[in-house]
């Protein structure tokens, strides 16, 4: 495109923003100011408004701006496995540019009547997910967690424990350590030939980070629909997202709704989650993103939003009893693992799964009875030992087992503290596992 | 529609998804226009006009658009198609049909019909030359699916016609013109099977709006019995997330009593939409055996569609579901979920700088969901037939707080409430619907009142009340207990707590996934009814505290063995007869000790 024209008189510059007198630009169009990354925010007749990713610091009004013609966009094909790139989708590894094939990354959606009902588990070995809070591939579900928890460990393990063809690390705001830790696991995994990062570190513009979910998953769609692949997008942190959505929108002069967050930000979030798929071909998309919590409060708009779209949330949580961190049944969910628990897994999985949350809740109620001063029941205490053994046995994120076995501990303890009128389980199970 | 004269314009600015065209003419608000991006035409709606410059909202990302780009005025407002064959389709927010559409993903401007009209049904005419005829008569039918599709003079015809000619029963294209009307100055008005109507108005083809009477059958206990939902009813689902509002919206959709079923999923995962999509074709319908698939309409504007589009999505829904009941149907249309409605409204009253309400909302988003809400009801053609349209709209209050606007104002808008508990979701007590929040207006009304009384006895509401109250009861007890402690309470307490209990794990709490238990007819709600309140009122005397819960445990664990066992089944008799020996016993060794002591 040696016909571009460069303009050189910029008529505006805001903390964001520059504007200028330009012909023939088009809406969401990338463009170099003074060679730093913009994109067309808004157009009124011939005045166009840019958004300059990092800043109009030291931006003099007679900057060199050239528009590029097209929105941001990724070049896809078998050479990204492997491969670290920055939210431009440029190499951060000296490696070549990839030469595949251009897309706009944020394509449109996929039709509903196309996508497949997702019905294939995915199994992680760990306990307090697979027992609880069965994972299936297609699915978009976050962690939800403060950030002293131990997220980047658990979601690198789930990662390298998932069966899955491709990975794809879109990182936000991640702290240069954990970018390293990300690295170091995947290479003393063997897994790096698989794995395609787009990183946004912390010492990286904010507002750069907006680009990189929609690259990670423009990748991702490469491989899930051209080759068929089982791909998982790991998202960390989608916080780290939506406050660079406030950013902008507060510089665009928008009125903010809930917790200074841009009235749009359900939309915006669902469009990245909702790029999680099973397509009729076989490949999928599964999202696992990170949402980190401020003090546990999920009430704010960003985890409140994201539990609208994802389906379900996995809570991480210091267990005082056991001194573990654990997969938190009450707040925890996956909603689609109705598609497979008791179909995929052994029949007996819903109602053991749900019997023994049910007995979790006497266990906490009687801690609450003990912590008031209260003298405990027989039951009380039974339930209370219960809980520790179901914390210590299966919920603890460092315990990792099969389904089967998950299962056949707890009938164990079921049989150990209960009777079975106390644990109310179809009879046509108790008959079969009751010991 | 295609208008030589139409308006015409130009693109001057660009703000996402709301752009400024220039018109070379006249144009309407609410007017569709279309946007020319690089050949492909984008859809778009005039929301505000300031001297020639209209300000339209875009159905479609705006990437891409140019200053200067080209723009056609269409000349109408956003219409529905409406004809035979809309049954067991599946739209997009703005009724175009996902299934014809082409490729994995929905591509900008790939805008397909909402039904065939080159498709022929057999019609049968019901009328006579001569007659006179006004918007939403019946001219005759045809057999959409195993329903009775009513063929209506089009709803925008305004005052008397007569019936000019019609055809002979015989197969048609659904676009061939089938009757002539001409009214008294001699103005002719052809009639096909497909009309159009602009989703935003209400259909209002009826004679009168009486109050809604009957029950609406949805086979969960909980709803059935303790805040039934009527035909012609409103009701909404305030939840935050994760605790059961979809699965609970679910089980309506497929087991309510009602001719035609509308899920409008509105700003919400694609997933869920899948799962219909996947199951209902395989799954029958409760009430006439055909497939679940045959009665259901899916509008589906999920949440990464555009935003503007699920705006509309609702409104097309309930167009449909009017155009439905104006043939005398029972319509139920779900719409999951209205908060994602309210939301679209926000983003664009943003972007129109409009001054904003609480948290950002429009100022007259109370106005705009009551008015929405109003067009359900239960009514009385003027043939004399009726029909019906039930709305229950969901609710996703942010952060869980019932007091947000959209709560409030829905509130203020439906007449029953079906309050999700997050408690009740965390401690896996589905539907997780909390009796004592919850309500149905309807209770209260005499027609039903009347009306129900006369299938399940005279004195059921007067049990429905014994119900909430032994269920009040239970939670005072529940509180006192954990002040007081266990052993600082009365013996009575305990049982008062463990009566509630009863109540709550077997006739509230029901297993969406067992396939007997997940529904249960009217029939067999007032076998359990009964039969609870009697074991309750049983008379139980315990010795100490620690001896209620074993009894009543080993009670709720027999009644849910029940509720698993098809009704009246041998099997389910003899829980049922192990059931009663217990009561008994515990009743006569109880009374014998009683005895003794005195």
């Amino acid at each position: 495109m040696s016909l571009n024209k460069i303009y050189t008189n910029l008529s505006k510059i805001t903390k964001s923003t520059c504007t200028l007198f330009a012909d023939d630009v088009s809406y969401g169009e990338l463009a170099m100011v003074d060679n730093r990354p913009a994109q067309v925010v808004k157009i009124m007749d011939d005045e166009v408004t840019l958004q300059i990713f990092s800043g109009t610091e030291g931006l003099p009004t007679n900057a060199e701006v050239i528009f590029t013609g097209k929105p941001p966009t990724l070049r896809v094909g078998d050479d990204l496995a492997g491969r670290f790139f920055n939210a431009f989708g440029h190499p951060l590894d000296n490696g070549p540019n990839p030469e595949g094939k251009e897309v706009t990354i944020g394509g449109p959606s996929v039709n509903p009547i196309r996508r497949k009902m997702p019905s294939e588990l995915l199994a992680t070995g760990i306990a307090g997910i697979d027992l609880n809070n069965t994972l299936v591939t297609g699915q978009k579900i976050p962690f939800f967690t403060d950030a002293n928890q131990p997220y980047n460990e658990v979601m690198s393990l789930v990662a390298m424990r998932a069966e899955t063809d491709k990975i794809i690390l879109g990182g936000m705001g991640l702290a240069n350590d954990d970018f390293l830790f990300y690295k170091q696991v995947f290479e003393n995994a063997g897994a790096s030939h698989k794995i395609v990062s787009f990183i946004n570190t912390t010492e990286d513009p904010p507002i750069e980070r907006l680009l990189i979910p929609d690259m990670a998953l423009t990748a991702a769609e490469y491989f899930a629909l051209e080759k068929n692949e089982k791909v998982l997008v790991l998202l960390t942190d989608m916080t780290l997202y939506a406050d660079a959505l406030s950013i902008v929108s507060n510089r665009m002069d928008q009125i903010p709704s809930k917790d200074s967050m841009p009235g749009s930000l359900y939309s915006d979030l669902a469009r990245i989650y909702e790029k999680a798929a099973q397509f009729e071909t076989g490949g999928s998309i599964t999202i696992i993103a990170v949402t980190t919590l401020s003090g546990g409060d999920i009430t704010h708009a960003i985890p409140d939003n994201t539990g609208y779209i994802t389906e379900g949330q996995l809570f991480l949580k210091h267990n005082t009893s056991i001194n573990k961190v654990i997969i938190d049944p009450f707040r925890s969910l996956s909603r689609l693992k109705n598609n497979v628990i008791g179909k995929k897994t052994r029949a007996d999985h819903p109602q053991v799964m749900n019997a023994a949350v049910r007995l979790y809740v006497d266990a906490v109620n009687a801690q609450t009875k003990l912590e008031n001063g209260f003298e405990l029941s027989d039951y009380d205490q039974r339930a209370l030992q219960f809980s520790f053994d179901y914390a210590e046995k299966l919920l603890a994120i460092d315990v990792v087992t099969d389904t089967q076995e998950m299962l056949d501990i707890l009938w164990q303890l079921f049989a150990k503290y209960f009777s079975k009128d106390e644990v109310s389980i179809k009879t046509s199970f108790t008959d079969l596992y009751w010991k | 529609m295609s208008n030589n004269n139409a308006t015409k314009g130009k693109v001057r600015g660009i703000i996402a998804n709301l752009v400024l065209v220039k018109a070379d003419g006249p144009f309407m608000q609410n007017e569709i226009c279309y946007i020319i991006r690089n050949e492909v035409k984008l859809m778009a709606e005039v929301i505000k006009a300031i001297g020639d410059v209209a300000y339209v909202q875009v159905f479609e990302n705006t990437n891409g658009i140019k200053s200067g780009a080209d723009v056609v005025f269409s000349g109408h407002l956003l219409e529905a198609t409406l004809g035979p064959g809309i049954l067991s389709s599946n739209y997009d927010g703005l009724l175009h049909n996902l299934s014809t559409m082409t490729g994995i993903f929905i591509q900008p401007g790939d805008y397909t019909d909402t039904i065939d009209i080159e498709k022929e049904w057999y019609f049968t005419p019901t009328i006579q030359i001569g007659k006179r005829v006004q918007a939403g008569d019946w001219l005759g039918h045809v057999t959409e699916k195993s329903l009775i599709h009513r063929i209506m003079i089009p709803f925008i015809i305004e005052g008397f016609y007569t019936l000019k000619d019609i055809v002979a029963e015989g197969s048609y294209k659904a676009s061939e013109t089938i009757a002539i009307l001409v009214n008294d100055k001699g103005k002719e008005f052809t009639v096909t099977m497909v009309q159009k109507w602009p989703v935003k108005k209400a259909i209002t083809c009826f004679n009168e709006k009486p109050r809604p009477f009957k029950l609406m059958e949805t086979g969960i206990r909980t709803i059935d019995i303790m805040s039934p939902m009527l035909m012609g009813g409103t009701g909404f689902i305030p939840g935050p997330f994760g605790s059961g509002k979809t699965v609970l919206q679910q089980g309506i959709a497929r087991q309510a009593e009602a001719d035609v079923v509308i899920i409008a999923a509105c700003g919400e995962r694609a997933n869920e939409i899948v799962e219909t999509f996947t199951e209902f074709p395989k799954l029958d319908d409760p009430w006439t055996g055909k497939k679940l698939m045959e009665r259901t309409v899916i509008i589906a504007n999920t949440s990464n569609m555009p935003v503007a589009s699920r705006e509309a999505s609702i409104y097309s829904a309930m167009t449909i579901g009017e155009y439905y009941r104006a043939m005398g149907h029972n319509v139920l249309l779900l719409a999951d979920s209205t908060s994602r409605w309210a939301q679209a409204l926000r983003e664009m009253s943003n972007r129109m700088e409009e001054l904003p309400g609480p948290d950002a909302f429009p100022m007259d988003l109370p106005a705009i969901i009551s008015n929405y809400y109003s067009r359900a009801g239960y009514v009385k053609l003027n043939n004399g037939e009726a029909g019906s349209v039930t709305f229950i709209g969901t609710v996703s209050p942010a952060g869980g707080n019932l007091k947000e606007p959209v709560t409030e104002a829905t509130k203020k808008a439906a007449r029953c409430f079906y309050a999700l508990s997050q408690n009740r979701a965390d401690s896996k007590r589905y539907p997780a619907l909390d009796p004592v929040e919850s309500y149905s207006k309807y209770l209260e009304y005499q027609e039903f009142r009347k009306n129900i009384e006369d299938d399940l006895g005279g004195d059921w509401t007067a049990k429905v009340t014994k119900l909430k109250n032994y269920l009040r009861k239970g939670v005072e007890c529940a509180d006192q207990i954990s002040i007081l402690g266990d052993d600082g309470v009365a013996l009575e307490t305990h049982v008062q707590y463990w009566h509630a209990e009863v109540i709550d794990n077997v006739l509230l709490q029901q297993d969406a996934f067992d396939l007997i238990d997940a529904r249960t007819p009217q029939e067999r709600q007032k076998f359990m009814v009964n039969h609870i309140l009697a074991t309750l009122e049983a008379e139980h005397v315990f010795e100490s505290f620690e001896d209620v819960r074993p009894f009543f445990k080993k009670i709720i664990n027999i009644y849910k063995q029940m509720n698993y066992k098809s009704f009246k089944t041998e099997e389910f008799e003899q829980f049922r007869s192990s059931l009663e020996a217990l009561i008994d016993e515990k009743n006569n060794h109880n009374t014998s000790k009683i005895d003794s002591v005195v």
